[in-house]
């Protein structure tokens, strides 16, 4: 018997090994970059800030993994935060609730937006992009109804989640590690995560050998709105509020951690933990550029020009392994 | 009757097209040697078994493939086109089965599609009408409105479409390609009249088609190939249906083909007056435990279509597949539901339909039943591992190891994949489409192996395939299937080879095949 690990196959953990590597070494560069750059960049501080700033697009950034994996988008997940969030605060603000059920009846909110997005791409067979688009407007509009267009302040009642508790880390941080290490196992341990990457191979394959992928993909759209709906909560609790325009474009950043971290758009391949590292990169790219000085026109120029390497580089790597 | 080009006696039409020594190797021969010579003016039929090389050798005069052996002379020219397009410059067109017309554009775009008259890149739309109009003349078609968007056209008229576009510019050899799979019967003498047009044009015509019966109608020579090879060119007026069919055929040969018949156990399924559309038309069968049932026919008899009404992947028009013994019908209603009642499906085509190509050997193997690896949702790694590892040595698939990606392995091994599969759902019936297509003969013959081993634990086996030498080798009954019907049910003793083909062209002669066609015209 072959010594291959147990948690996944030897040819995909090499894989992932190699996505992480690279994204690690590119971690190592931009940090020794910046701090060469910048005296103030190399400390606990800098790290502290970053740590307690990725909870919402990580969390988020891991319902859409599976999204991605079963070959699917949804844009919908910044409006879903930002509505998610309204929700909360008017729970908490207008009829006193605690913050934990504040934060599920957000993730409930998360979860029927996702349904509805999972339910209406496979009822009619639509493209998942077009649907989510949809629902980008839908759900933003509805966080404008639900703020009154104005910016509701929750204050005390929800920075605990954002507040430092271990070495400067917040509770938020240690969920969303949690939730990481949690989807990766049920990825790649589970019959449901074995499915999914199924689904997002060959469908029709899946269909004929038994396994019914429609249920399954309303599954993965609906836990990326649970996802994204807990993300906008952690999103709130920086802001110490409920804005309607939070999350504005967090999409955008969302797809581009995960793609960054190696999972392929075209469905199949994909990795909950080298995404996690996706959001690190995106997230100390950020911070060192503002550290630097950068200005925001000339940040968003790198940032783009950093998620079209990271693809070129992953894209590349995969063809030459698919030709070894 | 057909026109001869030329009366007997009188000097005959010039050469176009001469072949000499034409061969083609892919892994292993799929036409060798063949000699054919081409006049102008004149229709010869290319006709043979499923993958005789007609469509090989017809790609290779298209310029679609090119020959590993041979040459080819075109009017007395070397001739050796390297595309489709090269070909066309010359003259050469083929009109395919599948029809390449873009739906949505109208008559007249699709005429002139890559030669549209424009100014500064605008169409010039009088131009273009006038232009299609005098392209559909040529071949009688006056009456069709070239700017209606094709989709408004019937299946029948498109296909003139089709054949009108092939005209555009110069064309001397015009391959068509079962035209008319798709035709009504009206349709088709409307084609028969172009085809008269374009011989007397001087254009010379090769005719593929399954129906003998429009070949004496149409053909002025028949040339028959038989496992890549050029068995003989005869005037059509020579020979009867059953001449072609015994050129077909070959010699009758028996060695190796005899075997025990297994014994047959309860009823495992059956089907009852199973219909869609005009490609499945009132099929029924009993399929019993620890058989191997073939299912020959010509490609596009209905088969694959029979096959997928059984499990559910197509909605059926009538008909009930009932399981077992029971008398009431199982509600198959997708390819779930078969799984779950017991029902494996090795498809056609491995790649688009049967595997996770980039994914391990592992992965494929346990698909259909996860639940046998799992507890609670939870994948057992070892489980999973030491089944797979079982499935691989006793299918004996090639591989590193079963973490090696299915993308790698041979066709074989990527087969005996898939059979790993239904192994691993432990199914009653088995339905296997074109189980050795692309697969080498060792792998055949543990794949054969299997089958016979499966019909002896009680398992029931349908088999599809194209090659009747392996059906009448492997199963214990043939049926066979033309034009949409099961015509008849071959015990083992029964058969012949020539019994099985004349079966499968049987449905064909009775012309009216396809259903009316609503037509705009």
């Amino acid at each position: 018997m072959t010594s291959s690990r147990p948690l996944t196959t030897r040819a995909a953990l090499t894989s992932a090994i190699g996505t992480v590597a690279g994204l690690l070494v590119a971690l190592a560069l931009m940090v020794g970059f910046f701090s060469w750059q910048s005296e103030y960049f190399f400390t606990t501080d800098t790290f502290v800030t970053i740590a307690n700033d990725i909870p919402a697009v990580a969390v988020t950034a891991v319902g859409m993994t599976f999204v991605l994996i079963i070959a699917g988008i949804d844009l919908s997940v910044g409006s879903t935060m930002a509505l998610a969030a309204a929700v909360a605060g008017i729970a908490m603000l207008q009829w006193h609730w605690p913050l934990l059920p504040a934060t599920l009846l957000a993730m409930g909110v998360g979860v029927a937006v996702g349904a509805i997005n999972g339910a209406v791409t496979v009822a009619w067979r639509l493209p998942s992009f077009i649907v989510t688009l949809g629902m980008l407007e839908m759900a933003r509009g509805a966080a404008y109804v639900a703020t009154d267009s104005r910016t509701q302040y929750i204050g005390s009642k929800i920075d605990w989640l954002g507040k430092p508790v271990v070495s400067g880390l917040s509770p938020a941080f240690f969920i969303a590690i949690a939730i990481v290490a949690a989807a990766q196992v049920v990825l790649t341990r589970t019959v449901f995560g074995r499915s999914l990457i199924g689904i997002g191979t060959n469908e029709e394959a899946m269909r004929l050998a038994g396994v019914d992928p429609r249920p399954l993909k309303v599954i993965v759209f609906a836990l990326a709105g649970l996802l994204a709906g807990l993300g906008g909560v952690f999103l709130s609790s920086r802001l110490e509020a409920a804005d309607p325009n939070a999350g504005t474009g967090a999409e955008l950043v969302v797809i581009a951690s995960v793609v960054i971290g190696g999972t392929s758009l075209m469905g199949g391949r994909g990795s909950v933990a080298s995404t996690f590292f996706g959001v690190l990169v995106i997230s100390v790219l950020e911070a060192g550029l503002a550290q630097i000085g950068a200005s925001e026109p000339t940040k968003r120029i790198i940032t783009g020009f950093v998620i079209i390497i990271a693809v070129v580089l992953d894209t590349l790597r995969e063809r030459r392994k698919a030709k070894a | 009757m057909s026109t001869v080009p030329h009366s007997p006696g009188a000097a005959p039409p010039p050469v176009l097209l001469q072949g000499r020594g034409i061969g083609k190797t892919y892994a292993t021969p799929v036409l060798a040697g063949v000699d054919f010579e081409l006049h102008a003016g004149e229709v010869l039929a290319l006709t043979g078994e499923n993958g005789a090389g007609k469509s090989t050798l017809s790609k290779i005069v298209a310029g679609l493939v090119q020959p590993t052996d041979g040459t080819l002379t075109l009017a007395g020219a070397p001739y050796a086109p390297v595309s489709r397009q090269d070909a066309e410059r010359l003259g050469v067109r083929m009109v395919m089965q599948e029809l390449s017309l873009v739906p949505t554009l109208s008559v007249a775009e699709n005429l002139l599609l890559g030669r549209l008259p424009h100014r500064l890149g605008f169409i010039r739309g009088e131009a273009l009408n006038e232009a299609a109009a005098r392209q559909m003349a040529l071949i009688g078609l006056q009456d069709i409105d070239p700017r209606l968007p094709v989709s408004a056209l019937g299946v029948g008229y498109q296909q003139m479409v089709e054949i009108a576009r092939s005209l555009v510019g110069e064309c001397r050899l015009l391959i068509l390609d079962e035209p008319t799979a798709t035709l009504t019967s009206r349709e088709i003498s409307h084609l028969f009249e172009q085809i008269e047009r374009l011989k007397a044009r001087g254009v010379a015509i090769v005719y593929i088609s399954h129906r003998l019966d429009e070949l004496q109608q149409v053909a002025d020579r028949v040339m028959v190939l038989r496992d890549g090879r050029h068995i003989d060119t005869r005037a059509m007026r020579e020979l009867t249906q059953a001449d072609i069919v015994r050129s077909m055929v070959g010699r009758d040969v028996h060695e190796g083909l005899d075997r025990d018949v297994r014994p047959r156990g309860r009823r495992a399924l059956a089907v009852r007056g199973l219909a869609r559309g005009s490609v499945v038309r009132d099929v029924s069968f009993d399929l019993h435990a620890g058989e191997v049932l073939g299912l020959a026919g010509l490609v596009g008899s209905g088969r694959t279509e029979l096959l997928r009404l059984i499990v559910g992947a197509d909605r059926k028009d009538a008909g009930e597949v009932l399981l077992g013994e029971s008398a009431a019908p199982a509600r198959i209603a997708s390819p779930m539901r078969a799984v779950r009642a017991g029902i494996g499906f090795v498809t056609e085509d491995r790649k688009s339909q049967g595997l996770l190509l980039p994914q391990a050997i592992r992965v494929n193997a346990t698909l259909a039943n996860l639940g046998a690896v799992s507890r609670a949702g939870w994948l057992q790694g070892d489980v999973e591992r030491r089944q797979v590892e079982r499935l691989r040595e006793l299918l004996r698939v090639r591989s590193d190891s079963i973490e090696q990606p299915v993308d790698q392995l041979s066709g074989g091994n990527q087969q005996k994949v898939v059979f790993a599969r239904w192994l691993h759902r432990d199914c009653d019936v088995l339905l296997l489409d074109e189980p050795t297509r692309g697969v080498d003969i060792g792998a055949r013959a543990d794949i054969y192996a299997q089958m016979d081993k499966l019909a002896a634990a009680g398992k029931a086996l349908l088999m599809v395939s194209s090659d009747l030498r392996e059906l009448m080798s492997v199963c214990d009954r043939i049926g066979v299937m033309s034009a949409g019907r099961l015509v008849r049910i071959f015990e083992r003793g029964q058969w012949t080879e020539q019994l099985l083909l004349e079966a499968a062209f049987s449905a064909y002669a009775a012309a009216e095949q396809a259903l009316p066609q609503e037509q705009i015209a």
